[in-house]
């Protein structure tokens, strides 16, 4: 097809050309960045978590008496596992997207304090006895802990445990020593230190990192004995039981510790309020996305309809000296692709620019190169069907309209 | 003349209704979608406090040591307890308040009501008359009972109908943590917006339950929520946070002019200054005294992805407009051979240019009409989100007027281009051509 006739018209409607070049353009950049936005959201709500997270219930008790957690933590486990259904029951300081963070930072070498670069933030998880059960953790490497090593551990008013050991995910493991076993090794933070004894698969910390999904499974385990920290009763079961469970047991804790606070949630709920917000701006942006792109596609249709009107003649006299309808049809199309090309090229320029501003100014990462073609092979379909309308009806123009008057 | 134009106008639309319904839905939804987005950001970004949140200052002091010290570099966003305690019995201000956040266990005695966890304030006295906070029964506390680690408490009007039935509870026991305190005050209707004061709990539509003294809260070892930020070898120990390198304070003060602003820079140099000879503080005077805007812009109190979607929509806007241009464009084009007979018969210029501007002004106007009807189905799809601030998203009068002011202008600007080209036309061309 001959595109310079093509481009020799288009210079004639110098107005419209540009409006239509600037709607794909500035709905390209929109469209890119967009995804882009969703593509990450969809991302975290879907970030793996290597906990039984369908058979889990978890219960918070707060506002006992600190001083007889030695006593009432056994006694409220034990009163647990009478419940019908009921596989495991332990206590924990917090459970993975939980809000509920308690950060350290540690380093490599036996000096590392507090304030020392070079120092890892992670989570610390403290687990009651049989608390790797009761969450389902998966072992990879090493063991879990013993009964003596979760009997000798306190926290008191320190900020860390007194045990000497840690179980830890692989994304630390690989964080802190890339290449190697993590079994025996030894991270510091003066003058505490905790050897590996354990990797478990990754489970999430109590936030997500947004933008960087690695940070978002520093996740190590410590053992403790009954201790104030331990304030999440976590009991196992079969999904089916859950609800059962659930209303049992903040019935019996409730009745065990009349001062107490008690609140419980299914593990899965948890996760789910936890990504509420993120769920509802992906399909806000979802909608606007296809919003956009139904009114792009109805702007080249009105366009084109309108330049179809205006051309009946000269169509007319094209199929009275020869042209066919394929013809026809294959100008406007190439008209579009010509069109739709310069406004990707403008859009897909507009949108790198976006994202560079969007990652000065807010917490955005920068966009993968293929969400650029991805946004133009978009546009460019969209732009085909659009016209494909309103070409089908030059097409249909019969050749008699050349001899009629205007 | 104008009802002549606006009858013309009608004509024309309903001529090519289809796609006259086309371009006011396309500006109908740009507009709503701009204007749901925009008083989102309206409500979020609005004063907490109109007019008195200018005389509202929050000091820093940075006691950090000299780790990662840059010059320019921000202090911490709080206070340590030595350094919150000076500046408020140093009373270098017309008020000042130490706060920060936490939670309580409440004991109901009323059986019928379950143990909860209160949110709660611990702060001092100045906090009720330096944010102007209305009381329903009572008032706040003194500063006698500040010093004396005194048992009372203030108790929002939401709480007072929960455990009293909204009856006056000045003088009854509320049992916290185990202990009896005695109610002094009950709030009035106040929720500041955002919640500007203290921000770790949540930064929007997150009232308080309970206010009572910090020195209290100390005394009791109650839970202290929100940021505990702690550097070299000091220990996040929540028992001992009074003497610990750790900043876990929000402090707040009223200076009700420039100048008294000026002299309470001048003395937390000095107090910086003096801290520093005496070995207490490592880095050279560090010090910043926002008002509450400056303070709120500062910590970005607007979630980003409020302004993601406010950016989102006015590309969305944009792309809407040119569409509209586009179609006007080349519905007034088509009636190029109309206008010039018009324009032959004697119509100047600027009456067709007025004719045509008036038949876009119309689809303005409808589509802002539209679009004001979808920013408030918008608005209720927002409040229906389960994010803290999605109860805010109200439409009020400011806004209402922009939706009309941005729908009209919008549109008058999408017809004006259209509109200069149409009526452009050279009579004679065209009627040659015909």
């Amino acid at each position: 097809m001959d595109v310079l006739p093509i481009v020799a018209s288009l210079r004639k409607h110098r107005i419209p050309t540009l409006l239509i070049v600037l709607e794909i353009a500035l709905a390209c950049a929109v469209l890119c960045n967009a995804v882009f936005m969703i593509s990450r959201r969809v991302g975290d709500i879907y970030l793996p978590n290597a906990i039984d997270e369908q058979g889990i219930t978890t219960i918070k008790l707060q506002g006992t008496d600190p001083k007889l957690a030695a006593s009432d933590i056994p006694r409220n486990i034990a009163a647990l596992r009478t419940i019908a259904g009921v596989q495991e029951a332990a206590v924990t300081s917090s459970v993975p997207l939980s809000h509920n963070n308690w950060g350290w930072s540690f380093g490599l070498t036996p000096d590392t304090s507090l304030s020392d670069q070079h120092r890892t933030n992670v989570t610390l998880y403290f687990l009651g006895e049989g608390a790797e059960k009761a969450l389902g953790l998966q072992l990879r490497e090493g063991r879990f802990f013993n009964a003596a090593e979760y009997a000798d551990s306190t926290i008191g008013t320190a900020a860390l445990p007194s045990t000497h050991v840690v179980i830890v995910t692989e994304t630390v493991a690989k964080q802190f020593w890339p290449g190697q076993s993590a079994l025996g090794k030894t991270f510091y933070s003066k003058p505490d230190y905790f050897t590996v004894i354990g990797v478990v698969a990754d489970v999430l910390r109590p936030f997500v990192a947004t933008e960087n999904e690695e940070k978002s499974y520093y996740s190590t385990y410590y053992p403790v004995a009954p201790d104030p920290a331990l304030r999440n009763y976590i009991l196992r079961s079969a999904p089916a039981d859950r609800d059962r469970i659930l209303k049992e047991a903040v019935q019996k804790l409730q009745e065990l510790n009349p001062a107490a606070v008690v609140t419980g949630a299914t593990y899965d709920s948890t996760r789910r309020k936890y990504f509420a917000n993120t769920n509802s701006m992906v399909w806000t942006l979802v909608l606007v996305c296809l919003v956009m792109l139904a009114v792009t596609a109805f702007g080249i249709v009105g366009l084109t309809s309108f330049w179809v009107g205006q051309r009946r003649r000269q169509i007319g006299i094209r199929r009275a000296v020869g042209a066919t309808r394929g013809d026809i049809l294959r100008y406007f199309r190439t008209e579009n692709f010509l069109l739709s090309t310069v406004g990707v090229i403008i859009g897909m320029g507009l949108a790198f620019a976006i994202n560079l501003y969007l990652m000065q100014h807010y917490e955005i990462s920068r966009m993968p190169w293929y969400y650029l073609p991805g946004g133009a092979a978009a546009l460019w379909l969209l732009g085909q069907l659009a016209v494909l309308g309103p070409a089908m009806r030059a097409a249909a123009v019969p050749p008699v309209v050349a001899t009629q008057a205007a | 003349m104008l009802t002549y134009y606006f009858d013309l106008a009608l004509r024309s639309l309903k001529r090519n209704r289809a796609l006259t319904a086309l371009m006011v839905l396309a500006i109908a939804l740009g507009i709503g979608a701009s204007m749901t987005t925009l008083t989102v950001l309206h409500v979020l970004s609005g004063d907490p406090l109109p007019g008195r949140s200018g005389s509202i200052y929050y000091p820093q002091l940075d006691p950090l040591d000299m780790k990662d010290y840059t010059p320019g570099i921000e202090p911490p966003e709080q206070l340590t307890w030595t350094d919150g305690m000076y500046l408020l019995h140093s009373k270098r201000a017309t008020r000042q308040a130490l706060m920060t956040g936490g939670m309580v266990p409440l004991q109901p005695t009323q059986s019928s009501i379950d143990p909860f966890q209160a949110v709660a304030l611990y702060t001092s006295t100045d906090f009720f008359p330096m944010f102007g906070v209305p009381f329903q029964y009572g008032t706040g506390w003194s500063e006698a009972e500040d010093n004396g680690k005194a048992r009372v408490v203030v108790i929002t009007s939401a709480l007072n109908d929960k455990l009293f039935g909204g009856k006056n509870s000045v003088g009854q026991i509320l049992r916290l943590q185990e202990s009896a305190f005695r109610i002094v005050g009950v709030l009035g209707d106040w929720h500041p917006n955002p919640h500007f004061y203290e921000w770790y709990m949540g930064r929007y539509a997150s009232d308080e339950d309970v206010y009572l003294p910090l020195t209290t809260s100390r005394d009791l070892l109650m839970e202290h929520d929100g940021s505990t930020d702690c550097w070299g070898n000091g220990g996040g120990d929540p028992d001992h946070l009074e003497t610990n390198n750790c900043t876990w304070l929000q402090f707040w003060v009223q200076l009700d002019s420039p100048a008294s602003a000026a002299a309470y820079r001048d003395f937390l140099m000095h107090y910086s200054q003096d801290q520093r000879t005496a070995g207490r503080f490592m880095r050279p005077p560090n010090i910043r005294l926002r008002t509450m805007m400056q303070w709120l812009d500062y910590i970005k109190v607007v979630p980003s992805d409020t302004v993601l979607q406010t950016w989102l929509a006015l590309g969305f806007l944009a792309v809407c407009l040119i569409n509209t241009v586009g179609l006007m464009l080349a519905k007034f084009m088509r009636r190029s051979g109309e206008l010039s007979v018009r324009r032959a018969l004697g119509a100047s210029q600027r009456a067709v240019f007025g004719q045509l501007l008036m038949e876009s002004g119309v689809i303005g106007i409808a589509g802002g009409l539209s679009g004001w009807m979808l920013a408030l189905l918008g608005l209720w799809l927002v409040r229906q989100q389960p994010a803290n601030y999605a109860k805010l998203a109200h439409m009020d009068v400011t806004m209402l007027l922009m939706t009309f002011a941005l729908a009209v202008s919008a549109s008058l600007l999408a017809g004006l281009l259209p509109a200069w080209r149409a009526c452009r036309i050279t009579p004679a061309l065209q009627l040659k051509g015909n």
